[in-house]
């Protein structure tokens, strides 16, 4: 397939967006200054960047734990999650959700469901839904390795099966299930495998090359269009930050993480950018600094803006 | 009008929401298979030949249920999900308590999430994982409505309100007082049906009723437990005692403005509540009425309940487990006329 230099700066700009957002976030929570825990999602941007950038405007994707990465894919504004994040009323979900429930339904992301596998089922139930309104749209439901091993995805994958519901269910296998290896935690030698069980196909790839995620999540969306119901996508990648903050990553091995690093989807597509003559230094450098102003600004906002009433605590619960 | 009993006039329910809005929809096991039984109490009995896409029979995978369920509502759907008993409920708790009841308020009220769960509780003869009531549990779940309809003609009211609210909605139901006929038919069945009349009226959500007057002690009861406080304060006046009864028929909303003007006229007030005393629905009630009515209570405030034990299978066990009408007369005795 080829793309349009714009199309491939657009990826590069957003997947860096991700980084700068996520190293900011964390100095703010080390600086003391922002309040709360963060899963950060530095190493995986190819996966959420290469997935959304497939989608169409009445898509809709749901998230996890790790939310940031999905919702600036998705479109979500900087300044609306960074006040989100320092728990202003002006934030994506008004400061009443935070970094784990991160998500704008309008703009095509639901709130972040930070229960591990949580998710599956509602992601199922939304493709229902747009199957039973005839709606020419998919969902695609986020999840982490370790979500393989909850009820909720044999559940929730079965029943879209069954029903060939429009969902790609999109595995992000960075390896670690918290800190526990996956691959100790299964006997199948990729996740993709489990689709066999529900009838389904089981597409394993290279998570950090964010073509071969857009190109796979397309296929996906074709099929799903076709009516031919879900795909199990599992996207190999690996967290290049702690699980959470402050997690010194000491169960991933050295050689393990050198290569990682080595081998994570911001850098190796700059470098396949500018080896193909598809974008210059200038044009890379300009799409970093225009990122840093941006979070610059909405920092600068979100710290600015007044803080919510405490009451408004008892507001929003029911209609 | 015409007399239905509750397992009718839910399907009436369910029919008529389903003509007058396409974005309803049942979602459950066992609900719409031909030859099967419309549900486990058949309450959708019949009603796939009419709404043969919209009556979704699905595994037995109930967090699957919700889930979906939850889904289809943030899409603009209106589901009617339900479990074949309460207890199952447990299955999906995490769909239930984490996702469904929360959904709007981690969205900062931007969602809306218009589900209808119904749930069937009760002991009836089937043990310890077949007859627990579940009202209690989800009483500490901000986020969710929990509705209890005694008889027919609140079935249906109470299930029209859920299904046009937009917000969940559990609906509790009672087996003993479903009226379900034929193979389904219950074992010690308690006539609950009512005359429908046929216009759509709804019974609106923390809106409760007086369903008989009295003027020494006010009697709190729901579902099977209502019917026992109703023969309760029968026996009670053949003795003098005027009880009234108040049916809340939803506990999320309450009608604390029912209850608690009652008790200011009768100065004493009696929860009854099938299913273990300890942190039950009706502890809540008698906390709420000492903390601010302590200027009119004349007795304790007292609650009639199970033991805290699982629902036990031997019908002399059973019968201990479940208050009675006796046990509510011998606790208003105590109230009114101290020894």
């Amino acid at each position: 397939m080829t793309y349009d230099k714009e199309f491939l700066l657009s990826l590069y700009k957003r997947m860096a967006l991700i980084r700068q957002f996520e190293e900011r976030v964390k100095f703010l929570f080390l600086e003391g200054v922002m309040p709360g825990t963060i899963h950060q999602y530095n190493g995986q941007e190819g996966i959420a960047v290469g997935v959304c950038s497939a989608l169409q405007a009445g898509d809709v994707i749901t998230s996890t734990h790790r939310p940031h990465g999905h919702a600036l894919a998705r479109g979500l504004s900087v300044e609306s999650m960074m006040h989100e994040l320092f728990g202003k009323i002006t934030g994506c979900c008004k400061g009443k959700g935070g970094s784990m429930h991160m998500g704008d339904l309008e703009k095509g992301m639901a709130p972040a469901v930070a229960i591990v596998a949580g998710a599956i089922p509602m992601a199922t139930g939304m493709a229902l839904a747009m199957k039973m309104k005839k709606q020419a749209n998919v969902v695609v439901c986020f999840m982490g390795d370790g979500a393989v091993n909850e009820g909720a995805f044999h559940e929730g994958v079965n029943m879209g099966s069954i029903w060939s519901v429009p969902v790609i269910y999109v595995i992000e296998n960075n390896l670690y299930s918290a800190s526990t290896p996956i691959f100790d935690m299964v006997r199948v030698k990729r996740l993709s495998d489990r689709g066999a069980a529900y009838g389904i196909p089981g597409v394993t790839i290279d998570g950090n090359d964010v073509l071969a995620v857009h190109e796979a999540t397309r296929a996906a969306i074709d099929r799903a269009h076709r009516g031919e119901g879900p795909t199990l996508l599992e996207c190999m990648t690996y967290r290049i930050t702690g699980h959470s903050r402050r997690d010194p990553c000491n169960y991933q091995p050295e050689a393990e993480r050198k290569h990682a690093l080595e081998n994570e989807p911001i850098g190796r597509f700059r470098r396949y950018l500018l080896a193909q003559g598809l974008a210059s230094e200038d044009d890379l450098a300009k799409a970093d600094s225009e990122d840093a102003a941006e979070i610059e600004a909405a920092v600068k906002s979100a710290m600015a803006a007044a803080d919510p009433a405490p009451e408004q605590a008892l507001e929003d619960l029911l209609v | 009008m015409a007399r239905l009993t509750i397992a009718e006039a839910l399907r009436e329910g369910l029919r008529d929401e389903m003509i007058r809005d396409p974005r309803v929809f049942c979602i459950g096991e066992d609900i719409g298979i031909r030859g099967g039984w419309g549900g486990a109490f058949t309450v959708t009995l019949g009603l796939e030949q009419e709404f043969r896409s919209r009556i979704i029979d699905t595994p037995i995978s109930e967090a699957g249920i919700f889930g979906v369920a939850l889904g289809a509502a943030m899409m603009g759907l209106r589901p009617v999900a339900d479990v074949q008993y309460g207890d199952f409920l447990f299955c999906a708790m995490d769909q239930v308590v984490n996702q469904i009841a929360k959904m709007r308020y981690m969205s900062g009220g931007k969602l809306t999430v218009p589900l209808v769960m119904r749930a069937p509780v009760g002991a009836t003869g089937r043990g310890a994982q077949h007859g627990q009531n579940l009202e209690s549990f989800f009483l500490n779940v901000p986020g969710i409505k929990i509705a209890c309809p005694a008889t027919a003609y609140d079935a249906l009211g109470i299930l029209r309100a859920a299904i046009r609210d937009d917000n969940p909605v559990l609906m509790f139901e009672h087996k003993i007082l479903y009226g379900s006929k034929g193979a389904r038919a219950e074992a010690g069945a308690v006539d609950a049906s009512s005359e429908i009349p046929a216009e759509d009226y709804i019974v609106p959500l923390g809106k409760g009723i007086v369903r008989r007057e009295g003027t020494d002690v006010t009697i709190v009861a729901t579902l099977l437990m209502m019917h026992r406080a109703l023969q309760a304060a029968e026996t009670l006046a053949a003795e003098g005692i005027s009880a009234e009864v108040i049916d809340p028929r939803s506990l999320v909303p309450f009608d604390w403005d029912l209850v608690k003007a009652s008790v200011m006229k009768t100065t004493r007030a009696v929860m009854v509540q099938e299913g273990p005393r300890r942190g039950g629905w009706s502890a809540e009630i008698a906390a709420t009425l000492a903390e601010s009515m302590s200027d009119y209570l004349t007795a304790p405030v007292t609650r009639v309940a199970s033991p805290d034990i699982p629902v036990p299978f031997a019908p002399p066990m059973e019968n201990f487990y479940r208050p009675d009408a006796k046990r509510i007369v011998e606790a208003v005795r105590g109230l009114v006329m101290p020894a």
